[in-house]
């Protein structure tokens, strides 16, 4: 069973780098212990900048010392850093066009039990809709390391949402299929496409596997680029399925879901499932207890996958 | 220098005046307020090269009340980062780079604003980075005393002091006029060199329209060290043109014919008379 989160890895790959380099600095909100950044604070605290309880301030502070030159990663609870400072993401990150990485942490619904406040489930659709941004969702920590790896390597923005809690593996660690901006081919298969992303796309194995044993053959897509989306692989892979689910922990407004059904209307006309968390405050619970009550999981796949294609 | 620079300031100011009677379009009351600010900034204090403006070892400017932008494309004209012509024949027109607001794909503008309350924290940002680098190079910021009702403004005035910030000079183009009327009746702001002294900050309140007392608050803010500086720089909103002081309907009213024709002469027998 894993125990490391997405969160604690990106810790270490700036670690590894920050050695190095000495533009790479880390921005907190109060929120270094539950970015996993204590250690970054510690070992490189010429390196680290605590903004305090001020999400405005992190976001524009960052902006600035990208315009100086620094590599900047502003780590606060996706909830605030997406929607508390989003003007200051699309005004001096995006707009002003700063290497900033924004990385949401606790993201989704991994604050459970502590409300909608805590909730990030609007997050993808706020930051998709500013030019210049883009939006990542890793799957496990496999996958996390090779993103922060090659966001190291550019100097464009970005938001990255991470979860709280340590998720299964979805990959191993000698065999990480990993190309920046293409989705990665979980499963191959031809009745139905299921396009997931974060840690929505190890259910979304799960059930392909249980579909196969069905006679169901399900292709599955780790979209972790949300935005830009793959469409080049997404419409590859739905040009022979009879139909096509999305699998996201975000509201079912302009986010994974919204993004694949705009691009196949446009372009590969298919019947399509959009699994999302509701348009409503979500029921109080821990993350696995919240998406198998919305059918979040792979026997909420199975189902929608065996009424398409009944 | 400063008989000059006096000069300089109207000079910005004529320039403003034909940009917005050209596009039908602009801030004049607040380019007008800040043409001093400006001038002693861009002639005299800061280290800005139009040759290399991405120099490592430049001074950074952030206009944060960017709708003032018309002085400040009259300054980064005169000064060589911008062709005037061009800015004159283009500002805010179709398909043109010159908006009304600050846009920082032209040479010499550092970041895109326009959204108040931002300016502050991102030269804070800049001014860090400098800091943690061990570098001389100063940081400057002007923002309007309307633009100080936003929060972030506040977030930004603890960080600075916090971080002890010397190299960071911040100003208020303090005109005490606002959109909807005085700004002590939409959200006061007295006493602001108090406010910023309790939020760690060196205050200096300047006449902010006049070159000799800006350029001695630059210097002051230049020998304070341990914390940052900000300059309350006291204006006239419309400053240079009689019938535009102090009057709130200009901050952004575009002038006619007559009251063009009135404004350049007006501006034109000032400088003279300097």
């Amino acid at each position: 069973m894993n125990t490391i989160p997405n969160r604690q890895v990106i810790c270490e790959v700036l670690m590894e780098h920050a050695k190095e380099d000495k533009d790479i600095v880390v921005l907190c909100s109060d929120s270094r212990g539950s970015a996993s950044m204590t250690p970054f604070f510690n070992t490189f605290p010429e390196q680290s900048v605590e903004t305090g309880i001020a999400e405005q301030n992190l976001v524009s502070i960052s902006a600035g010392m990208a315009k100086a030159g620094k590599k900047p990663y502003c780590a606060s609870p996706a909830c605030f850093l997406s929607t508390r400072s989003y003007e200051q993401a699309k005004v001096d990150v995006a707009y002003s066009n700063t290497n900033v990485k924004l990385i949401g942490i606790s993201g989704g619904i991994s604050y459970g039990a502590l409300g909608m406040s805590h909730h990030s489930a609007q997050d993808f659709a706020a930051m998709a809709a500013i030019p210049n941004m883009r939006v990542y969702c890793p799957s496990d920590r496999h996958q996390t390391r090779h993103l922060v790896e090659a966001l190291l390597a550019d100097q464009k923005p970005a938001y990255i949402r991470v979860g709280r809690n340590p998720v299964e593996d979805v990959y191993s660690e000698e065999n990480v299929p990993f190309e920046m901006d293409k989705a990665t081919v979980v499963a191959e298969g031809t009745d139905v496409l299921i396009v997931a992303c974060g840690e929505m796309v190890l259910p979304a194995k799960e059930a392909a596997a249980n579909l196969e044993k069905q006679g169901i053959s399900a292709c599955v897509l780790d979209m972790y680029c949300v935005k830009p989306l793959d469409t080049k692989t997404l419409l590859e892979k739905a040009k022979d399925v009879k139909a096509v689910i999305t699998v996201e922990e975000h509201a079912p407004f302009g986010g994974l879901g919204a993004a694949v059904a705009q691009c196949l209307s446009e372009n590969e006309p298919k019947k399509c499932r959009l699994l999302a968390l509701p348009d409503a405050p979500v029921i109080t619970g821990v993350s696995k207890e919240v998406f198998a009550y919305y059918g979040l999981s792979a026997e909420g796949i199975e189902k929608a996958a065996k009424e398409l294609l009944a | 220098m400063s008989e000059n620079l006096k000069k300089t300031a109207y000079e910005l100011r004529s320039f403003a005046l034909d940009l917005v009677y050209g596009a039908k379009t602009g801030h004049i009351g607040g380019d007008f307020s800040e043409a001093e600010i400006i001038t002693a900034l861009y002639f005299s204090e800061l280290n800005v090269d139009p040759k290399d403006p991405e120099s490592p070892e430049r001074d950074y400017f952030i206009l944060s009340k960017g709708h003032s932008i018309e002085t400040l494309y009259a300054a980064l004209s005169k000064k060589g980062f911008l062709d005037g012509e061009d800015v004159q024949a283009r500002y805010s027109r179709f398909g043109s780079p010159y908006i009304g607001h600050p846009n920082n794909k032209l040479p010499g503008i550092e970041m895109n604003s326009g959204s108040l309350g931002h300016g502050l924290p991102v030269s804070i940002g800049i001014a860090k980075a400098l800091q943690m680098d061990g570098k001389t190079n100063r940081v400057y910021v002007l923002m309007g005393d309307g633009e100080l009702a936003e929060g972030s403004v506040w977030e930004g005035a603890m960080a600075a002091s916090h971080y002890k910030l010397d190299n960071l000079c911040a100003m208020v183009d303090r005109n005490r006029l606002q959109i909807s009327g005085s700004t002590e009746d939409v959200m006061h702001h007295d006493d602001l060199k108090a406010r910023f002294e309790a939020f760690g900050w060196h205050a200096i309140v300047v006449e902010g329209n006049n070159i000799d007392s800006i350029l001695a608050g630059f210097e002051e803010a230049r020998a304070t060290k341990g914390c940052p500086t900000v300059l309350i720089c006291e204006t006239t909103k419309g400053c240079g043109v009689s019938f535009m002081e102090n009057q709130a309907a200009w901050h952004h009213k575009v002038p006619s014919a007559e009251e063009y024709a009135k404004a350049k002469e007006e501006l034109a027998a000032k400088a003279a008379a300097l």
